[in-house]
């Protein structure tokens, strides 16, 4: 099974951090015609269209529409995507990526309650807000990781107006073979989850699937310490994968 | 009860027996007009109690089933909503409540002749519907629409044991479709079925089964069939029911000879009684006009979920001269939207969905130009529900400006917080010139970037006033005040991501009595203003939702609604009752 050397992880905001931003920037905005700085934060806030739990306000029924049209076999596919899984297991990321998406979107046609969330909630070290982020909304690490990548801009502005400089990269760019560079460990925070018994596991070690199967919640954790927790996270990798197989 | 009646009516000093007197009263449709006679005096408050036979309970906390069966001892239909709407978008927990099953139990003890049950938002389990199926022997009429908690052994339970029903009505629920034997279980001597609607439905269903059932079932006017009935089984059904009013088509996608496609056009063309067409959702363009000789009579058109084209629609529209209701999605463009405003003249309601709302990066989809191309061609346009990624001031001006009649106007520019796309304002004027010129605005869903001067327009000219859906708008208290002290008529707000605090919350104490609902999530609220406002009105139910990823002086999801049945007796442990 492929392994990322390292993955690398995003800070997440929330939107009480985008209206705290707006009333900072201005707070006695009242004409109706906003500044620039005002346009900034309409900015940031359109960024984060996709990410607000509930926005735009579409029934869950639809919402689910949207996501099985995006990835939905036909019954007949069903074993071809057996396939796939079994061959990813040989292949590398982005293939797995891409079997594990079919997959899981099988598993929760077949089981889960329509209106079931696939929201997890995610959490940044040192920010007291936590977010929310649609897993089911995406079909692989990569573009989860960017998702959280858009977050970390907004939430690291923030940081630095809140707290002063603090010398934390703020922009970071999807590099050009196409992989995001936090997801392969070119910044400081790292990615982690809780999985259903409770331990904490560093994403992107298993198939896409397979997380969407057992995650429970998103942690960005500092590289201090997530490299205090390395050796013991990759001892519990290895025993997890034993498990599975 | 009878005895008592004749007491009662030994005192009465009307000159009607009171059996007269329900009769008449009786004849009354509005459920407004059935409130208000009520009030007049006591002994038209018995008659309009004893002759009661429908109610409609807009939240299920709002008063409980023993005060209801005290209340109206001769129901025979309970329309019933439960969770708050936002749990339409996944802001209410999962396990929140709004459980069907007490209800069903005293009902079965005090409404026993039970006759039609429609439930919006509520939590239905199998057992649920297992027990409604053998508790009530009259029962004949089903409607549930955006609930949850059941699957297809419950509508098993249904099909097998109500001997006389007429309406099964499924939309849009969490259903956990485990196979499409359900059908099957219909026995076979069941013929009195008029509305089936299965159309959200996933799995294939038994065909041979719904074939049976819909050719002995001679009353069917409504048939509504999921994605996995083909077109040439969809003609198989319609010869069947010649006189179907409403058709939902299914995925209207298959590859067919030329004769199979003549046969399901003459079979369409049969349905002289058709009004409503719903479906399509996988729709092939190359099958659309085997529709076109159905749709003389058209007044309703469902393409919410049918992924048509500009070219597509407007063929279509040629051949729908009475339409008067349109839901579409995105996909159709402002092409298509113009070809709305040339040949449909008798439009009242249009919903534009996207198609897909996450999709920042690729330019499609409806803009302002289509909007306004509708609102030239439709000046009967009275209900709008728009989801789009620009808009601007000007625009909505010069839409309500061709139709003034809006009751209700839901405009969601996908964008938290977007400005004015052009002049890079807020979206304020557009708003203000919503309810300076709709003077009998009903219902308002508000996006873009707003200031409070939305909120100052609002409370100033809206009067009529029912419905407010705010979202990432105003900028202080003051907002959210001027609406409370400037709509007398608001019965519902609906209220999040806003900078409105404990101040503004407070500021409405006089006016939460006379609505039926209040719900803020992530506002500027704490738990004292909340516990504040619980403490001074003891009549409301004010109820807290805690999440762990909050701090504990915050109140992140508030709902508030009046109740005379008290504080939630059912509440799960992250719903605090204040």
């Amino acid at each position: 099974m492929s392994k990322d050397d390292n993955s690398s992880s995003l800070d997440s905001s929330s939107s009480d951090l985008q209206l705290s931003l707006s009333l900072t920037l201005s707070p006695y905005a009242t004409t109706s015609s906003p500044s620039s700085i005002s346009h900034s934060c309409s900015a940031a806030l359109a960024t984060a269209a996709s990410q607000v739990v509930g926005w735009p306000p579409l029934g869950a029924y639809r919402m689910n529409i949207y996501n099985s049209q995006a990835k939905s076999p036909a019954t007949e596919v069903f074993n071809s995507t057996v396939d796939n899984k079994r061959a990813s297991n040989s292949t590398g990321v982005r293939k797995t990526a891409d079997g594990g998406s079919d997959s899981s979107n099988i598993i929760f046609k077949e089981k889960g309650n329509l209106r079931s969330s696939l929201f997890v909630k995610v959490k940044m070290d040192g920010i007291p807000i936590g977010r929310k982020v649609d897993l089911g909304a995406h079909g692989s690490y990569e573009t989860l990781a960017q998702t959280l990548e858009d977050m970390f801009d907004e939430s690291a502005t923030v940081l630095t107006h809140k707290v002063g400089s603090n010398g934390e990269d703020h922009g970071t760019e999807v590099g050009a073979d196409g992989h995001s560079k936090l997801l392969h460990g070119s910044s400081d925070l790292v990615l982690t989850y809780e999985d259903k018994e409770g331990d904490w596991m560093l994403v992107g070690d298993v198939p896409w699937w397979m997380f969407l199967n057992s995650v429970r919640r998103l942690r960005i954790m500092r590289t201090p310490e997530a490299n205090g927790l390395a050796p013991r996270l990759k001892e519990k990798n290895r025993r997890s994968k034993c498990k599975l197989i | 009860m009878e005895c008592r009646r004749k007491k009662e009516n030994q005192k009465s000093n009307s000159t009607f027996p009171d059996e007269v007197l329900e009769r008449i009263l009786g004849m009354l449709k509005s459920r407004k007009d059935k409130s208000t006679v009520s009030l007049v005096c006591k002994e038209w408050f018995n008659a309009e109690r004893w002759s009661r036979r429908s109610v409609f309970i807009g939240n299920c906390y709002s008063v409980s089933p023993e005060i209801l069966t005290r209340r109206f001892p001769n129901i025979r239909s309970v329309t019933l909503k439960g969770k708050p709407r936002f749990s339409d978008f996944n802001l209410v927990p999962a396990n929140w409540g709004a459980d069907i099953h007490s209800w069903l139990v005293v009902f079965a003890e005090k409404y026993p002749w039970l006759e039609e049950l429609r439930l919006k938002r509520m939590t239905v389990t199998d057992e649920s519907l297992e027990f409604l199926a053998l508790k009530f022997p009259n029962f004949k009429a089903l409607s549930l629409l955006s609930c949850d908690g059941f699957s297809t052994d419950g509508l098993a339970s249904i099909a097998t044991n109500c001997k006389n029903l007429t309406e099964l009505d499924i939309q849009e629920n969490g259903i956990e479709d485990k196979s499409g034997n359900w059908l099957s279980c219909f026995p076979d001597s069941f013929t009195s079925l008029e509305v089936l609607n299965f159309a959200n439905l996933h799995n294939d269903v038994n065909f041979d089964a719904l074939e049976k059932l819909v050719s002995r079932c001679k009353s069917l006017k409504t048939l509504k069939v999921n994605k996995s009935v083909t077109l040439e089984q969809l003609q198989r059904l319609i010869v069947h029911v010649p006189q179907l009013g409403e058709l939902g088509t299914g995925s209207f996608s298959q590859e067919l000879t030329s004769q199979q496609c003549s046969d399901l056009e003459s079979a369409l063309k049969n349905c002289k009684n058709l009004h409503t067409l719903s479906g399509l959702w996988v729709a092939t363009a190359q099958y659309l006009p085997v529709l076109y000789s159905a749709c003389t009579n058209l007044t309703f058109l469902n393409f919410s979920y049918a992924p048509l084209d500009s070219d597509g629609l407007t063929k279509l529209l040629v051949h729908c001269p009475k339409l008067q209701r349109l839901w579409v999605v995105d996909t159709v463009e402002d092409k298509g939207l113009e070809a709305v405003g040339s040949h449909c003249p008798l439009l009242e309601e249009l919903r534009v969905f996207p198609a897909d709302p996450f999709d920042e990066g690729i330019v499609h989809g409806v803009t302002e130009s289509g909007f306004i191309a509708v609102s030239q061609g439709c000046p009967r346009l009275h209900y709008v529900l728009y989801f789009c990624r620009q808009m601007t001031n000007a625009a909505v001006a010069t839409v309500v400006q061709n139709c003034p009649d809006f009751t209700h106007f839901r405009l969601c520019i996908m964008h938290p917080g977007q400005l004015d796309y052009l002049t890079q304002e807020s979206m304020d004027e557009a708003f203000g010139a919503v309810v300076k010129t709709c003077t009998k605005l009903q219902r308002l869903a508000v996006s873009g970037y707003l200031t409070d001067l939305t909120f100052e327009y609002i409370g100033k000219y809206a009067k009529n006033l029912e419905t407010l859906s705010v979202a990432f708008a105003g900028s202080s208290d003051w907002g959210m005040r001027c609406v409370l002290d400037g709509c007398p008529k608001l019965r519902k707000l609906e209220v999040r991501d806003c900078p409105f605090g404990n101040g503004a919350l407070l500021s409405g104490l006089g006016k939460y009595e006379s609505m039926r609902s209040l719900w803020m999530s992530d506002c500027n609220l704490t738990m004292n203003g909340v516990r504040l406002l619980a403490q001074e009105m003891p009549r409301l139910n004010v109820e807290v939702i805690k999440e762990e990823s909050y701090e504990t002086h915050q109140a992140k999801k508030v709902y508030v609604y009046r109740s005379v049945a008290g504080p939630r007796r059912d509440a799960p442990p992250f719903v605090l009752t204040l």
